[in-house]
């Protein structure tokens, strides 16, 4: 032990003592001894996971900080990579869902609005409401985890279970800065832009609905709608919200890629538990900014 | 204790009851009271049944796993040297893996630079010339471009050695280069790490302390190396070739089993 502690350095491969699995053996128990200590077990096991996932955030920023400008020639095409991979690559299924969402939301509000004869006063505050602040970031988020989040896990994961990590920390290449940085960046930019892009194509194909469904609102006063609605804090929030989306899926995602000693056959496990988690991390930084809404 | 004494006496491994963990768990101990010295351009050969430590070992030489018990000391710095600081004694370290462990992501090529431009800062054309050199040399032209998972075990292992050499390292791990390796794969790194060790051209001529895991003692028994087995737990020095021949250990004389026939 005397000789762990001389290690100033932090390896990637620290993080198994979260999860070595004479650790985690007794929480894989399906059937409850009793329900006090099943529920015992569940805790302690959320505990582990969200103190490993919050160190190995902190680490990653600490790199991210440290390293900022080391070796740009092999991270920054990696950043590229992985901005294609979670930006470029999702736009044409983003056009389709953006489309699909307007049409949902404006086709839902146009049917409740009727009954009240005031179809044509509330659709832009609606599509703020609805899209702007809520659907459309995290749609997004859970769109880019879905596609490119797995992706990253089952990559890590496979790279973990054949030795790369090693053979990366033998050439003194930190694997937190090859593999993790580059995706945690690529992806927050990703989940932003991918964003911005979605909520405009479901504020134009809203009204490009409202339209078809013969609702009496010229263009000029749907944007005034929008445009009143909007407000600087609303700006703010998207682009802060929507980067943190992108970081907390990295993160979530790559730490259980990485930073577990896997086998091949644990790589579905940890895709199921980094989706699973992904979502959850998501849905609570969501609450978080409610809250930021409520309390300015 | 952490500075080095600045002649050039200093061992390169030096190791005083050196407790050696598992990779897989590092907490498992592998060998036990490891006490080895290993000078600059000597060429150690460590023997051991499968199973028996050998990648454990070279982990630990390596800096990939910390000693769990003992002192261990690499260039006269005290092991582990992880933190950034120390970055430079750490590369002068090159480890080749049993299988190449290639970034299966990248090309053979790719691989093979990676090291020269992540810590040299070298554009893909200031290395590829560099990178030309060792894949001729390797034996690896033909497969630059193609992706590690489809090359066969031998040329995986070879991209593995071009690209721990592609940083020039005073010393050089190799595990178990000939497990699986037909005779003439076999003759060929035999001679390459011969080469290695009494200086070859691609290193400026320069002499590179080679310590190599067999399975099989046959191959190197002619050359001028350093022995030890790795057995029970245990890190056992055989000394020099000479002493080789007439040694009375049960498992030297089956690592050195005269029936199958010298590749």
């Amino acid at each position: 032990m005397a000789a762990k502690n001389l290690r100033c350095g932090v390896s990637i491969r620290d993080f198994g003592a979260f999860n070595a699995p004479r650790t985690r053996a007794w929480l894989r128990e399906v059937v409850p001894l009793s329900y006090s200590g099943f529920l015992g077990r569940a805790i302690f096991g959320l505990v582990i996971t969200a103190q490993g996932l919050l160190a190995f955030g902190l680490i990653t920023l600490g790199v991210i900080v440290s390293k900022w400008r080391a070796a740009p020639s092999v991270t920054l095409p990696l950043v590229f990579v992985e901005l294609r991979r979670s930006g470029l690559r999702l736009i044409p299924m983003f056009a389709f869902m953006s489309a699909a969402l307007g049409f949902a939301v404006i086709g839902q509000a146009v049917t409740q609005l009727s009954k009240y004869g005031a179809t044509s006063m509330f659709l832009g505050n609606i599509m703020v409401l609805a899209v702007v602040r809520e659907l459309g970031p995290l749609f997004t988020a859970m769109l880019v985890l879905s596609r490119s989040g797995t992706a990253n896990v089952i990559e890590l994961g496979t790279a973990r279970a054949q030795g790369e990590v090693e053979a990366l920390e033998a050439l003194g290449v930190d694997p937190i800065h090859y593999f993790v940085m580059p995706r945690v960046i690529g992806m927050a930019l990703g989940v932003f832009s991918l964003t911005i892009y979605f909520i405009m194509g479901a504020l134009l194909s809203g009204y490009l609905w409202a339209f078809l469904q013969d609702v009496p609102l010229g263009p000029g006063d749907y944007f005034k709608q929008l445009a009143d609605s909007l407000t600087v804090l609303d700006f703010v929030i998207l682009a802060v919200k929507s980067s943190f989306f992108g970081i907390a899926i990295a993160v979530i995602t790559c730490y259980h890629g990485l930073a577990q000693p896997l086998q091949l056959e644990d790589v579905s496990r940890a895709t199921i538990g980094a989706v699973a988690q992904s979502i959850i991390a998501c849905v609570l930084l969501d609450a978080v900014f409610i809250l930021l809404y409520i309390l300015i | 204790m952490n500075t080095p004494a600045s002649n050039d006496t200093v061992p390169v491994i030096e190791m005083n009851g050196v407790v050696v963990g598992s990779l897989a768990d590092p907490d498992r101990v592998v060998l036990e009271e490891v006490n080895w010295t290993v000078k600059a351009t000597d060429y150690w050969v460590v023997a051991g049944m499968h199973g028996s430590g050998k990648t454990d070992l070279l982990s630990t030489v390596g800096g990939l796993t910390p000693p769990q018990g003992g002192s261990y000391r690499l260039f006269g710095y005290e092991m582990p040297i992880f933190d950034k600081e120390r970055l430079g004694e750490r590369l002068r370290l090159g480890l080749v893996f049993d299988n190449g462990q290639l970034l299966h992501q990248l090309s053979v090529k790719e691989n093979i630079a990676l090291p020269l431009r992540y810590h040299r800062h070298l554009s893909w054309q200031e290395v590829e010339e560099r990178v030309k050199t060792i894949m001729e040399l390797t034996g690896l032209s033909d497969v630059a471009n193609a992706r590690p998972s489809t090359l066969a075990r031998g040329l995986s292992k070879r991209a593995g050695l071009a690209r721990a050499l592609m940083l020039e390292p005073e010393v050089l791990l190799v595990d178990n280069p000939l497990s699986g390796m037909d005779l003439r794969q076999a003759q060929w790194w035999v001679n390459i790490l011969s080469e290695l060790s009494s200086g070859h051209s691609f290193l400026h001529g320069r002499r590179v302390t080679i310590v190599v895991t067999a399975q099989d003692l046959r191959p190197w028994r002619n050359l001028d190396c350093h022995f030890a087995i790795l057995k029970k737990q245990r890190f056992i020095p055989l000394g020099h070739r000479p002493e080789l021949a007439g040694h009375t250990e049960p498992l030297v004389r089956e690592l050195l089993a005269e029936t199958a026939t010298q590749p």
